[in-house]
This record gives C-alpha cells, sequence and structure tokens, in this order.
C-alpha cells in the first residue's frame, strides 16, 4: 500500500527501499534528496525544516495514493524529515517498486515534484555567514 | 464572526504571530480573511493572493468560510 509519513529522526533510506520490494517488481527506484551546500551562490551549513502538520501528512498521502493510482503500483513511499539538518542529511526519502522500470522512475519524478509544488512545508536555510532566510522554490 | 487564521514561515515571522484571530462578517469568503490580515501591523508582506488551505486543504479566496474552519495562510512551499 502507499505510504507517506513526516518524521523527526533520521530517515532509513534501507527500509524504505526494502519497504517497496516484492517478486512482482523488476524494478526499484530510490529517490534521495540531501541538504546541499550551497544556494544561489551563498554557502549553506544547514536547513531547519517546518511543516503545516496535520495538512502537510494529509497532502502527501493523497499525493502517493494518487501516484499509486496514476502509475498502476500499491510500491509507493515518501518519509519527508522535519527539524534542523545538517548539509549531506536527507530530507526526503521517494521509493517506487515497479514491474517496469519506466513506470517506476516516471512515478519517483512525479511524487518529488508534486511534492515540491503542493506539500506545505518550508526550509529556512542558514548560511556560513551567520544569518538565516526562508526559500521560496522557483526563485 | 470570529475566524482564527493559521501563519506559517515567512508570514509568521511577518505578523509576529503563528495565528491570529481576525473579525470578517457572516457569510464572508476566505478573500475577506485574507484583507483582514493584510491590515494587521506586517500584513502588507502578505501578497494580495496568497495560497490559503481550509481544514487542511488548498481552497480559493472566493470560497466561504464558517467559524469552525482551520483556515491557515500558505507562503510559498519548499519541500524536499
Amino acid at each position: 500500500m502507499p505510504r507517506a509519513a513526516l518524521v523527526t529522526r533520521p530517515l532509513d533510506v534501507a527500509a524504505l527501499l526494502r519497504e517497496v520490494q516484492r517478486p512482482a517488481n523488476g524494478a526499484e527506484v530510490l529517490f534521495v534528496g540531501t541538504v546541499r551546500d550551497a544556494h544561489e551562490g551563498r554557502s549553506v551549513t544547514g536547513i531547519d525544516y517546518s511543516a503545516y502538520d496535520a495538512m502537510a501528512s494529509a497532502e502527501l498521502e493523497r499525493l502517493v495514493e494518487e501516484a499509486s493510482v496514476r502509475y498502476a503500483t500499491p510500491d509507493v513511499v515518501c518519509e519527508h524529515r522535519l527539524g534542523t539538518l545538517a548539509v549531506g542529511d536527507a530530507s526526503v526519502v521517494i521509493a517506487v517498486g515497479h514491474p517496469r522500470r519506466a513506470a517506476a522512475y516516471d512515478a519517483s519524478r512525479w511524487v518529488i515534484e508534486a511534492l515540491k509544488a503542493r506539500v506545505p512545508i518550508w526550509k529556512r536555510e542558514h548560511y556560513a555567514d551567520g544569518s538565516r532566510a526562508w526559500v521560496h522554490h522557483g526563485r | 464572526m470570529i475566524v482564527n487564521v493559521l501563519l506559517f514561515a515567512s508570514y509568521a515571522d511577518a505578523l509576529g504571530a503563528d495565528a491570529v484571530m481576525v473579525e470578517v462578517p457572516d457569510g464572508a469568503v476566505l478573500g475577506d480573511v485574507v484583507t483582514a490580515i493584510r491590515g494587521r501591523p506586517g500584513g502588507d508582506r502578505v501578497p494580495s493572493v496568497p495560497l490559503v488551505a481550509r481544514n487542511h486543504r488548498y481552497a480559493t479566496l472566493a470560497d466561504p468560510v464558517a467559524a469552525t474552519d482551520e483556515i491557515a495562510l500558505i507562503p510559498p512551499v519548499a519541500g524536499g
């Protein structure tokens, strides 16, 4: 079954991959989003992730269920981490299992793009100079 | 009626609170709530057409409001 969660602990990438492995699947695609050390030319040292918890959980659940229907696989799992993360930490993991690789890749890509567009999660970057700023995608 | 409005991220910083109560007429729509918020100190940093949510789903500014609704203004999202 599709599953989504917001968590405040480190993401367990191997466990999420195992969750979508079944004999019927010929492909598992794993996407791991990590905190990058630079943004728009500024040196980044960490990111605070926050969310409108109740709505973000509901929206993320609706999104993996939609992906499951759209790409015809029950094996769609997404966890997003909240709290203060350091450079290199995983902020989001999407695991998709599917009989065919093309659909697995497509579903994975669809989930991350929909997540970035729809799920009420925000990030505030910490910069090397000690300042902090809210990040807006597509700016 | 009095409506409680949840604020997050840059909007919470702008208004200096993570929730505010606003008074709007009975029969008001979400756009009236946004107008009331924008009239508060710091509210000018909220755009005139922000994303809004009612009871955990995106809604439009033309949608009606009830005092029991959970209303939130949603700054541009940045998950991932």
